[in-house]
């Protein structure tokens, strides 16, 4: 079966950035006097607005079907226009122009514990929320107890969600959504809340829904979860679809999207009086990776000539973070005891780090070459390269600055200790 | 599940003027019971008095009208004791007067709802005024009171007191709509309300008795027939004086309240029109 669920036809929508862009809305004294100071121009454009406005189309001409029980990710860097399609789906919002056609029963959840109030209990709220979701009082009647089991917070029910810690307020939110039974569900960035636990039962129910045979458009940054609930992926750019096809494809697109453009790299063979480099290149140590992410190792292939006129050199690689201009390391030939390059010959340089410890974000190499305190060649920025977020093993969500400076490469094993081994142990 | 009984939607660019959907707002009558319940239960939370209030405020406002205007005999109230005049006008006044202001700022209250999650935009202004019925119904028991302290008895036109009742839930209703869609475009309306219904209140007669109709042609300074004009223009007079009247069992003027009638129909026709109009864009500017 093959019935389209959701149609897009033509779909765009545009917002009018004024000149008081933070605030969004106007006082009536600037409509008074902008419609007083410009009476010609608002003639001429048919009040259409001052001409200090700009216009910003947040989608543009996007069209695709999506089928039954279809489960699609969509995704794309901020802005792209992720949030206005579902805004759109969702009915919040209408498109300026085209149309979009939904057949069967919509729920949509853009937020988690949308309407909550923090001065009610955590009852009162299940069925406020629940509700406002679109579910009937009948209906969450009799799946109260399971929302309640499912949220874990049963003890705290009757006390106001303001002395709720955030994970249990989230945890109770998401409970309600849980039990939501659209036949289309529109889901933006549930995922990015909550810690490790909640996350990886997030994504357990939300991996139940997609193989219920519900149609699922679901919007996520989370790459790892798009790859595991998705069969199909929509990549928006610039309010545009950049691709549409299989989610594996779909999440290497946005990958390099994510990249930063080449135009402000050196070109390769890249010469200076004293050596050449051939080529440079950073790879994920995963095969069937193209970039570098947070889980993967690296390696940095350096391909180098040093003119004859010079004896030796030393290698020094510095990386940089674009991000936060901090100089994040060095690696030098000279300190991990290798011998210096002879001049004259051309040469392959791999670094290879099976660890990545690089959080998410940009970088740049810096490539100097010399010996004895003399300095041969100096390349400020000589290649960069960003490292694509993803979920540590076990984690449900992707490790980033927030967490710290470096991913450490550790291992941690758990081994339980009976009474005797303790008795043993604190004998010793 | 056949084809055909799979519930379509479609979305597109919204067309100016549109009738009401009366069809979705009875889908979602559930989420106005919702609304109006979570305003009421958060009011009161954390207050030692509670739902007191509701008595309190126009009952402290009584007593104050009744040490200044009474003694000084300023204000005529006919034959009625003129506290149980001033407390009878102003229980219905405050009806008015919050259900106007809480239509007025809900939707740029719920705006993070707004913004999050579809529904009738409509239920948000008609479930704030919830709070301001239920607070009514409070003060008509004191009022009740009240005239049993006074040996008043209401008689058979107690049975017309759902009419001023409906007409001034109609006028907040449509007043509301208007202004809470503009205060999502222009904040300006959050200062203007207040300040607003301040003025309304002396331009209807609730602390004061209306001139009888024949008084007012009598009336010779320009001033007085400014005056006039403005208590006989003022839809609230007749909706006030004729609450006033059937509950405190005084003869009845039909005239004046048919104008009222009519005036309050239009704003409130005026009001779903306007906000329906305009409800389209409120997530995006609110």
């Amino acid at each position: 079966m093959s019935r389209a669920a959701v149609k897009l036809e033509k779909l765009s929508k545009r917002y009018r950035i004024g000149t008081n862009r933070q605030l969004g809305y106007r006082t009536l004294r600037e409509a008074v006097s902008e419609t007083l100071s410009t009476p010609l121009r608002i003639l001429q454009n048919g009040g259409g607005g001052s001409g200090r406005t700009s216009e910003f189309w947040a989608l543009n001409d996007v069209s695709f079907n999506v089928n039954d029980g279809e489960v699609v990710g969509i995704i794309g860097r901020n802005g792209a226009g992720k949030s206005t399609l579902l805004k759109i789906l969702s009915g919040i919002t209408p498109p300026t122009s085209g149309r979009a056609v939904l057949a069967g029963r919509v729920g949509s959840l853009l937020e988690v514990g949308t309407g909550f109030h923090q001065e009610l209990s955590g009852r009162e709220n299940v069925y406020l929320n629940g509700s406002i979701l679109g579910m009937r009082r009948k209906e969450i009647d009799s799946k109260f107890d399971a929302i309640v089991d499912y949220s874990g917070v049963e003890q705290f029910l009757d006390t106001p969600v303001k002395r709720y810690s955030s994970g249990m307020r989230v945890r109770l939110a998401f409970a309600v959504a849980a039990f939501l039974e659209p036949e289309i569900l529109i889901v933006d960035e549930v995922l990015a809340v909550g810690d490790a636990e909640f996350q990886r039962k997030c994504l357990g129910t939300m991996s139940q829904v997609a193989s219920s045979g519900r149609t699922v458009l679901f919007v996520s940054h989370n790459m790892p979860a798009v790859r595991s609930l998705c069969d199909r992926c929509v990549v928006l750019d610039s309010g545009r679809v950049a691709f549409d096809g299989r989610a594996t494809d779909g999440i290497d697109v946005y990958s390099k999207l994510l990249c930063p453009s080449t135009e402000n790299l050196a070109a390769f063979p890249n010469s200076t009086e004293n050596a050449t480099i051939h080529n440079l290149k950073v790879e994920s140590t995963e095969a069937d990776e193209t970039v570098v992410t947070s889980t993967s190792g690296m390696t940095i292939q350096i391909d180098l000539s040093i003119s004859a006129n010079i004896s030796r050199s030393h290698i020094l690689m510095v990386i940089w973070s674009k991000d936060t201009g901090e100089r994040i390391g060095s690696l030098a030939t000279e300190e991990h005891g290798i011998d210096a390059i002879k001049g004259g010959q051309r040469s392959n340089i791999k670094i290879n780090m099976p660890f990545n410890i690089l959080p998410p974000g940009e970088y740049r190499l810096q490539l100097n070459l010399g010996y004895g305190g003399q300095r041969y060649a100096e390349w400020e920025s000589i290649h960069s390269f960003t490292v694509i977020p993803r979920c540590l093993a076990g984690a449900g969500h992707p490790y980033t600055r927030k967490h710290g400076v470096c991913i450490i490469p550790a291992q941690i094993s758990v081994n339980t200790i009976s009474d005797q081994n303790a008795n043993e142990l604190s004998a010793a | 599940m056949s084809a055909e009984s799979v519930p379509v939607t479609v979305y597109e660019p919204s067309s100016g003027w549109r009738l009401i959907n009366v069809s979705e707002l009875w889908r979602y009558r559930e989420l106005l019971y919702f609304f109006a319940w979570r305003d009421i239960k958060v009011r009161y939370k954390q207050t030692v008095l509670g739902a007191a209030w509701a008595i309190i405020q126009p009952f402290m406002l009584m007593i104050v009208f009744t040490i200044f205007f009474n003694r000084n005999g300023i204000a005529h109230s006919g034959e009625i004791p003129y506290p149980v005049f001033v407390y009878s006008g102003l229980v219905l006044w405050q009806l008015f007067a919050s259900s106007l202001a809480a239509a007025s700022n809900s939707i740029v209250g719920n705006g993070s709802i707004i913004t999050k999650i579809y529904f009738p935009r409509l239920i948000v202004p008609v479930s704030a005024m919830g709070t301001a019925v239920v607070d009514f119904f409070m003060a008509c028991g004191m009022l009740a009171v009240l005239m049993c302290w006074y040996g008043i008895s209401p008689g058979w036109q107690l049975l017309f007191v759902p009419v001023p009742f409906l007409l001034c839930i109609a006028t907040a209703a449509g007043l509301g709509c208007i202004i809470s869609a503009l205060n999502v475009s222009f904040r300006d309306f959050r200062y203007t309300v207040p300040f607003m219904i301040q003025i309304w209140l002396f331009a209807t007669p609730t602390i004061y008795m209306a001139l009888p109709a024949k008084h007012a042609e009598d009336a010779t300074g320009t001033f007085d027939i400014v005056k006039s004009a403005l208590i006989y223009c003022n839809p609230m007079t007749s909706i006030v004086s004729s609450f006033r009247t059937a509950i405190l069992g005084q003869p009845m003027q039909g005239g004046m309240l048919f104008a009222s009638a009519g005036m309050a129909l239009a704003v409130l026709v005026a009001g779903l029109a306007i906000f329906r109009r305009s409800e389209a864009r409120f997530a995006d500017i609110v």
